[in-house]
């Protein structure tokens, strides 16, 4: 069967025929997420036995094929798994569970996930703490920075269509588009430079260096390199072997090794021949 | 899907194409193939043709004069040339009013416009999706260059009083132009422009059982607008491009047949849109109509479905052949839902399961007593999903079901 979206034939077998569809009179935990103004909306019950495993599943859905889909093979996946290995489940397990989902539909496979976080804290009597520090981006679908950081790392979302699309936050009305930028901007910015190491570190990294790129390349010369001492941005060094008693060993100090080690460790590193 | 039937009750996003227009078609691709513009017997006499077409485009709109008749590319090219065609030609002005209900290829000109330095005043719809035309009067002044408002709502049916409209701001500023975008009046009632104050009024021809791809822009005679498509004489120099001629000729006759079939609109198709529409309030507990409009075209119900979303609703419908639409996000592309039912007021309880039926003169008693026998399994099938079943259980006890 052929609709606008190009649903695979595991999400059109679950929203045509549901499984674990209702609720669970005495269910050990119940999770929600989405809700009805939102237009999609989903309750997911759990029983759960004295051993921690997931005895049964169920689940509500209001929403379209792709989230009665979603709910329903997240049931299928949590069923007889303890509920600290049915926490590891990642929305993308969802969407592979599925077969794909649409990039469109990509905020289903999300919902499912949300759902299930919801219903494992409520079954650990966990509160769910708000950073004091949260604000909501999304107000036409209340969403919060902190949810959308979570799931921008989560998913390794780059681009603003991949935050709409896995989030819904900005699929609206448009004007948190520019936070929403500002949040991907933030994540996605090159890592600095990592902070001065301490002494220990540096020498533990230079033995790494040299261990991986410097020695085997003078070994293939009869030669080798000993680290003698960390002292600061000066590197003491002993040429041993041929590189020893080689007349060209200043150039190989200053053209070999210590340019990789500048490389890999440090711009200012200085080496010293003992 | 069973027995591969097809139920078409979505005639408002397009319709079958009319044989009869097929067959006025067929000669004007390999045989009658000419260029209207050339000199040979070939393309003149296509020059003849489109002639005739324009002269029956005229009679459809009830127009004075086959001059005020302009072909264009589709109903959203019908509105950018109006629109912006009028604009450009008066810049001392820089206010327009229109409704929050247009189509999007009308309310995304306003958008853009905005962004272009227009001030747009948006007039609101009442709950049964009513235009409140005192918005529309209160806001005229002496800066409004165009009020724009459509004919009939593509997803509630409602008809809205142009004619009324057109006179109304005529009255407070005799120099504001009124463009009508009657895409979805177009086939299912009269238009009768020459009656109105109207200057410009848009259709597009794969709304009333033509091709896709073909449109009519009307612009009376005391109205300039300067052409979007520049380059060759066509259509008096207002619209550049070769005739589609196959196109235009297959409009014209779809548009005799549709004259023809008016009567049939608001006798037949009516009665079977509200076969449809009271079948389904009465057998579905949670069905809801969405458009009580006083007047609406004879072949549009918009009902709300509570507590369901409409994209499965469409999707259960289209395993049973009928073929339907939803103000709902998820069928969208966009995650908003419709914007007509949400300046309507239409709770959010409704509005993510809102479908909107859509029949033509083609629809049949059968296909209306198949679709009412297979609606209720549907629904009560989509209904157990739903995690609002105090409220749907409340819902049922209050309609004694």
């Amino acid at each position: 069967m052929k609709t606008m979206w190009d649903y695979t034939e595991k999400v059109i077998d679950h929203y045509k025929n549901p499984r674990n569809v209702g609720s669970i009179e005495d269910a050990d935990a119940i999770g929600e997420a989405g809700s009805l103004s939102c237009g999609d909306m989903l309750k997911l019950y759990l029983k759960v036995d004295k051993n921690g495993i997931i005895t049964d599943a169920k689940f509500q859905t209001f929403g379209c094929g792709s989230a009665v889909a979603s709910s329903s093979i997240l049931t299928e996946m949590v069923i007889g798994k303890h509920i600290d290995e049915a926490r590891k489940i990642t929305n993308k397990q969802i969407v592979d569970a599925l077969g794909g989902l649409p990039p469109e539909k990509m905020h289903c496979s999300v919902m499912g996930h949300e759902a299930l976080e919801a219903a494992i804290s409520n079954y650990y009597n966990e509160e769910i703490t708000i950073p004091s520090d949260d604000e909501i981006v999304c107000h036409c679908f209340d969403i919060s920075k902190t949810f959308l950081e979570t799931e921008i790392k989560n998913n390794n979302l780059k681009t603003l269509e991949d935050v709409i699309n896995y989030t819904k936050a900005g699929g609206a009305c448009g004007r948190c588009h520019g936070k929403i930028k500002e949040i991907l901007d933030n994540i996605n910015k090159p890592q600095p430079k990592a902070e001065k190491l301490t002494n220990t570190q540096m020498i533990i990294k230079i033995n790494n260096i040299i261990e991986k790129y410097i020695s085997p390349e003078l070994r293939k010369d009869g030669g080798d390199i000993e680290l003698i001492d960390v002292d600061g941005n000066k590197i003491k060094v002993k040429l041993s072997g041929r590189c020893g008693v080689c007349n060209r060993s200043q150039l190989t100090l200053t053209h070999f090794v210590e340019a990789t080690l500048k490389e890999h460790v440090d711009d200012n590193i200085e080496i010293i021949q003992v | 899907m069973t027995d591969n039937k097809i139920i078409y009750l979505d005639n408002n996003a397009t319709t079958k194409v009319d044989e009869l227009v097929v067959e006025a078609m067929l000669p004007y691709f390999s045989q009658y193939y000419g260029n209207p513009s050339s000199m040979y017997e070939l393309g003149g006499r296509n020059s003849k043709v489109v002639k005739e077409a324009r002269e029956q485009i005229k009679e459809f709109f009830g127009a004075k004069s086959s001059k005020e008749i302009f072909f264009t590319a589709s109903g959203s090219e019908s509105a950018n040339m109006a629109i912006r065609g009028v604009l450009s030609g008066d810049k001392s002005k820089n206010h327009i009013i229109t409704t929050k209900v247009e189509h999007p290829c009308v309310l995304n000109v306003y958008k853009q416009l905005e962004k272009e330095g227009y001030s747009v005043t948006y007039a609101g719809v009442n709950a049964s999706g009513e235009v409140n035309t005192d918005e529309i009067y209160n806001a005229v002044n002496e800066k409004t260059a165009l009020v724009s408002c459509m004919y009939a709502n593509n997803e509630t049916g409602a008809i809205f009083p142009v004619k009324e409209i057109a006179e109304k701001v005529k009255e407070i500023n005799p120099k504001t132009k009124v463009f009508v975008d009657a895409v979805q009046a177009a086939g299912k009632i009269e238009l009768n422009v020459k009656d109105t104050m109207i200057d410009m009024m848009g259709i597009s021809g794969h709304k009333f059982h033509a091709p896709k791809g073909i449109g009519a822009l009307y612009v009376n005679s005391s109205t300039l607008i300067t052409p979007l498509i520049i380059g060759g004489h066509q259509e008096s120099g207002k619209r550049a491009g070769t005739e589609n001629v196959p196109s235009i000729v297959g409009m014209a006759k779809a548009a005799q047949l549709s004259q023809e079939a008016l009567l049939y609109e608001s006798t037949e198709v009516k009665r079977l849109r509200d076969k449809l529409e009271k079948g389904l309030l009465s057998k579905i507990y949670n069905a809801r109509l969405n458009s009580s409009a006083q007047k609406r075209v004879p072949n549009t119900t918009n009902i709300g479905f509570e507590y369901i979303e409409g994209e499965l609703i469409l999707l259960n419908m289209n395993d049973y052949g009928i073929c339907a639409s939803s103000g709902s996000a998820c069928t969208s592309g966009s995650l908003d839902p419709s914007h007509v039912l949400k300046a309507m007021g239409v709770p959010f309880t409704a509005l993510h399961g809102s479908i909107r039926f859509s029949l033509s003169r083609y629809t049949t008693e059968d296909e209306i007593n198949y679709t009412l026998e297979k609606m209720p399994n549907i629904i009560e099938k989509l209904a157990k999903i739903s995690p609002y079943q105090k409220e749907l259980k409340e819902l049922k006890e209050r309609k004694g079901m």
